[in-house]
């Protein structure tokens, strides 16, 4: 058993809603061994995008750790944690938020520029991820001229052209056709297995769920233990 | 719109009367709400242009007021042929007594007849707290000066007496100038002058000047000539036959002006300068505030595309779309010309002093507010607003239902 | 690299308000050219005074004259190298509306102290042998379509009568900012016309000119020009001729002020319209700030987004209105030359120009960053969609 490269200890986090507190998660623990693929699932309001942004470190804890590759990222300030979340992880939303004014390499481009690398090392890095994706020949599309699908895969390479320790998806299919939902789930589950990416997806669809090696059900904020490793 | 589609009769219909109907303003007031920030920034550019626009009307309302004011329909100004101010002009005693005799001439309750040889000239004096000088008007009266002006009243202190070195100031002379307050002196013509008595003319011209006995005045100056004749007419109506016997008879060289007249003329490059820049500026800066109240509606259309086609689907009319946000511009027109007019209003306090181009000499007015520039303002800001909002209102309403409900 | 590409990119995202905000500022960036430069006209005539030149008055006022006599005493008194004269004439030339500046002057002395006065030397010549010669400035004889030869007739105004003058000069100024619309012609016509009428007015002068060889001897010349007249019957006031302008412009100076605070009102104005602009762009964008943010890009970025495409519209609307603050002038500057003779956009009105540009494009975007900055990186990708 590798070790753990996430590692949330005692996680609790709530929202304001006007006046009144609303408890999102309650007293979280769990691992993530490296190289897995995961997926949270539970409905809506159960927590788990929420747990998602902390883990990607968008979003702060009220209380508890997460450690992760040995980084308690919740004891970053806020430029630490910026540098941080450019080196280790790589994000892929819904709605997969490409720069609209952006062409499909330069959006892939985009996270590369935090980085010292020369242009012409980026642009090697940006044509290798739009090949893992399979997308070499729309390089020059803007995002209007491209199918869901396929901007969804142009967000995939932007979140693995800094070559991350971990990706977070946040319901990648959620927007998605059938077939173009299956491509996604494939080419992640590839990352996986030959990259060795470790993979946390929350999606409420089981046919997604189903592509990863191990679930988590939320249910109001606590971590439901009887569907743990459900494969 | 109401009365029709209660014609219609149909049940279906009649449920959906109050969308034939307007959309209530509350709808455009609240959606100007949400959006403070912009709202404000819309506005705020708006009143900063009606303020402009209003600032700019009431100095010209104050300059003519102070002008107007100043001369009296009923009195007559002679001066020299060809010279176009009181100053430039100068009258030689045979002429001026030839002017007296006139049987247009009317007399007072006491039998004497109401003219007034005057002197008038320009003395430099310094503004109090500064070293600026001022070219101001100093007027040597006669005896009925004062009986022709009854605007004019002693305020402070008491009249000059004839034959004597004493002069009276008025108010914007005595607070503004080094030497003007009653007990001072001024230095001029090798003597000195004690300013006695302070009085007010109300809004006039005269509030800006120094008056003193003109046979005192003369003898200073080592001037022989009067500058100008003023008297009242016995019969207001007679003014433009004598005007015509008077400049036609060969002893005289003189030119006649009712003195409400003569005081517009000195004014009118003023005026006409006043009215050049504020017109211009006025027409640049509604540009700059139509612009904004363009850009923000055109995003007010685009940001509430889906709540347009929800509208439109519910059954209001694209006239009521279009009414809509018309209104909300011209709310936003009237909330800007609101905001600017009350700032303008406090512009009464000030007033500016200058030099008149024309005559060389000071002159103070105030900004005047008037109902009529009121309304003009607030109009003003409702055409901006109109013309603003109207090319977005068009879009708006003119959106397909289902690509606008598609895209909220 | 691509980060000028995609501030123009995000600028020109909204083509319509983009379009109408720059139109904005360019609009607005002209109206203030053009009012610092009514300013700057208004103190031509400070800024084309000479330090060689001085100016003697009567002290009561401008109105009243001083005896000719004066001439040779003041030519006497040390440091003076030149002695000219003149009266203001103030005549009207056909309509009262038709206005410049005419003077009687000796021509000899007075355009020997006014070498800014270009005038040939055949002319000169011609002016000097002729009583009845008058001189011209170029834009003034454009203007009403005078050629050499051409006889004028002034009404006058403080000296009644219709005057005839023939044209016998033309001058042309040194200097950008010299007067080209003055009118003048000799004094010893003027003061012949006016010992014939008997008025006992002749022999007398408006205002002496003083030539001094050393400008740094200006004050105590002044001094010892004004006590050689001291508890004379014309007690006299001499300063130096910027000092004499000065204090006329300073005469209305109410309205230069007005015109200031007017030019700075503009600019407000389009802070607000700019302003409006980005913070509804940053408002819509708060979801795509929140992207940039996931992928690690810092705050500092975000602003420098938001800042550079403020500084790109702000900026583009400059140019624009600097661009076309050059015609405008000109053409407004025609259509005042009667109020204002020298209309020239000075650099520092280009360089006010930049700055309050610059000034606009900072203050629009401060409160948008603001916003995009301080929002949770959760709640902005929750906008999204």
């Amino acid at each position: 058993m590798p070790p753990p490269i996430v590692s949330i200890e005692h996680v609790c986090k709530s929202y304001r809603r006007g006046s009144q507190i609303v408890p999102v998660l309650e007293d979280i623990t769990f691992d993530i061994p490296e190289g897995e693929f995961l997926a949270l699932m539970g409905p809506s309001g159960s927590g788990k995008s929420t747990l998602l942004n902390l883990i990607a470190g968008i979003d702060a804890v009220d209380a508890g750790t997460i450690r992760i590759g040995g980084v308690d990222i919740t004891q970053l300030a806020e430029t630490d944690l910026a540098q941080w979340r450019a080196l280790h992880v790589g994000f892929i939303f819904q709605f997969y938020n490409l720069i609209p004014v952006l062409t499909a390499f330069e959006n892939v481009e985009l996270p590369l520029l935090l980085t010292s690398l020369s242009k012409k090392e980026r642009q090697e890095h940006v044509s290798l991820a739009l090949e893992v994706v399979n997308l070499s020949d729309r390089m020059d599309h803007y995002p209007s001229q491209l199918s869901g699908g396929q901007q969804q895969r142009v967000a995939i390479a932007r979140a693995v052209v800094t070559d991350p320790s971990i990706l977070v998806a946040d319901e990648p299919t959620g927007d998605l056709d059938r077939k173009s939902a299956e491509d996604i789930l494939e080419l992640m589950e590839r990352l996986n297995r030959e990259s060795g990416k470790t993979i946390i997806l929350v999606t409420h669809d089981p046919r997604a769920a189903k592509r990863a090696r191990s679930v988590l059900h939320l249910e109001k904020g606590v971590l439901n233990a009887h569907h743990q490793a459900a494969h | 719109m109401r009365e029709k589609s209660r014609g219609n009769a149909s049940d279906r219909n009649a449920c959906r009367l109050p969308g034939f109907g307007v959309i209530p303003v509350s709808y455009s007031f609240r959606n100007l709400w949400t959006r403070r920030l912009t709202t404000v920034l819309t506005a705020g550019g708006m009143a900063l242009v009606v303020f402009v626009f209003a600032a700019i009307l009431m100095l010209a309302e104050g300059l003519k007021k102070t002008l107007v004011e100043t001369g009296s329909w009923n009195n007559v100004l002679a001066i020299r042929k060809g010279a176009v101010t009181e100053v430039q002009s100068g009258i030689d005693r045979a002429q001026a007594a030839l002017i007296e005799t006139q049987p247009e001439v009317s007399s007072g309750p006491d039998g004497k007849r109401l003219l007034a040889k005057e002197v008038v000239v320009l003395i430099s004096l310094l503004k109090r707290g500064t070293d600026k000088p001022a070219n101001v008007v100093i007027r040597g009266i006669g005896e009925q000066s004062l009986a022709l002006r009854p605007q004019v009243k002693l305020l402070e202190g008491r009249l000059p007496r004839p034959g004597s070195s004493e002069v009276i100031a008025g108010t914007s002379i005595a607070g503004r100038f080094q030497g003007g307050g009653i007990g001072e002196t001024l230095r001029f013509g090798m003597r000195d002058w004690m300013i006695v008595g302070i009085f007010d003319a109300g809004k006039t011209g005269f509030n800006s000047e120094i008056w003193g006995d003109a046979d005192q005045l003369m003898q200073a100056f080592r001037r022989t000539a009067y500058s100008s004749v003023i008297f009242a007419l016995r019969d207001s109506a007679a003014f433009d036959l004598m005007k015509q016997r008077l400049e036609n008879d060969p002893r005289l060289t003189v030119e006649m002006k009712r003195e409400s007249e003569y005081y517009k003329e000195q004014s009118e490059m003023m005026a006409k300068f006043l009215t050049i820049l504020g017109l211009s500026l006025t027409v640049i800066f509604s540009f700059g505030a139509i612009i904004g109240a363009m850009i923000t509606m055109y995003a007010a259309v685009a940001n509430r595309t889906g709540e347009i086609g929800t509208l439109r689907a519910l059954g209001f009319r694209r006239s009521s779309i279009l009414g809509a946000f018309l209104m909300e511009s011209l709310l936003l027109g009237l909330v800007g010309g609101c905001i600017g007019l009350f700032l303008a209003s406090f512009m009464q306090l000030v007033t500016i002093s200058t030099m008149n181009w024309q005559t060389f000499s000071e002159l103070a007015f105030s900004f005047a507010l008037t109902p009529e520039i009121t309304l003009l303002s607030i109009a003003f800001s409702l055409v901006m607003g109109f013309v603003g909002g109207f090319l977005p209102a068009v879009r708006a309403s003119r959106m397909n239902i289902v690509e606008a409900l598609r895209a909220g | 690299m691509h980060i000028i590409k995609l501030l123009i990119r995000n600028a020109f995202r909204h083509k319509l308000r983009t379009g109408l905000t720059i139109l904005g500022i360019t609009v607005a960036i002209l109206a203030f050219g053009l009012l610092r430069t009514v300013i700057d006209a208004w103190y031509a005539g400070v800024e084309a005074s000479s330090a060689n030149r001085l100016v003697t008055r009567n002290a009561i006022s401008l109105v009243f004259p001083l005896p000719l006599s004066y001439k040779e005493k003041i030519r006497q008194i040390e440091g003076v190298s030149q002695v000219s004269w003149g009266n203001w004439f103030g005549g009207i030339y056909i309509e009262e509306k038709n206005f410049f500046p005419n003077f009687a002057v000796d021509p000899r002395t007075y355009l020997e102290m006014y070498p800014e006065f270009r005038l040939p030397p055949d002319q000169m010549s011609a002016v000097l042998r002729d009583r009845k010669a008058a001189v011209a400035g170029r834009k003034l004889a454009e203007k009403y379509g005078w050629k050499i030869g051409d006889s004028v007739t002034l009404k006058g105004t403080i000296f009644p009568g219709n005057w005839e003058f023939v044209l016998k000069g033309i001058y042309t100024g040194r200097d950008k900012g010299t007067d080209e619309t003055q009118f003048f012609f000799h004094w010893d016509y003027l003061n012949e016309g006016l010992r014939k009428a008997a008025s006992g007015r002749s022999d007398t002068v408006g205002f002496y000119m003083i030539g001094i060889a050393n400008p740094s001897l200006a004050a105590p010349i002044s001094v010892a020009v004004d006590s050689t007249f001291r508890n004379s019957l014309a007690e006299t006031l001499t300063e130096t001729e910027r000092a004499f302008n000065l204090s006329f412009v300073a005469m209305t100076d109410a309205i230069v002020m007005a015109i200031q605070a007017v030019s700075f009102v503009v600019i407000i104005i389009i802070l607000a319209v700019t302003a409006n602009t980005m913070a509804m762009t940053a408002r819509e964008r708060i979801g795509e700030y929140a992207v940039f943010k996931t992928l690690g890009f810092r705050t500092y970025h975000i602003a420098g987004l938001i800042f550079g495409e403020s500084y790109v519209i702000t900026m583009t609307g400059t140019a624009l209105g600097i661009l076309l603050t050059f015609p405008a002038a000109e053409a407004f500057g025609d259509a005042m030359s009667q109020y204002l003779p020298v209309f020239i956009v000075d650099r520092e009105t280009i360089l006010m120009d930049c700055a309050a540009g610059l000034l606009v494009g900072t203050l629009a975007a401060v409160i948008p960053t603001w916003r995009a900055v301080t929002i949770r990186i959760a709640d902005g990708l929750r906008r999204i969609g």
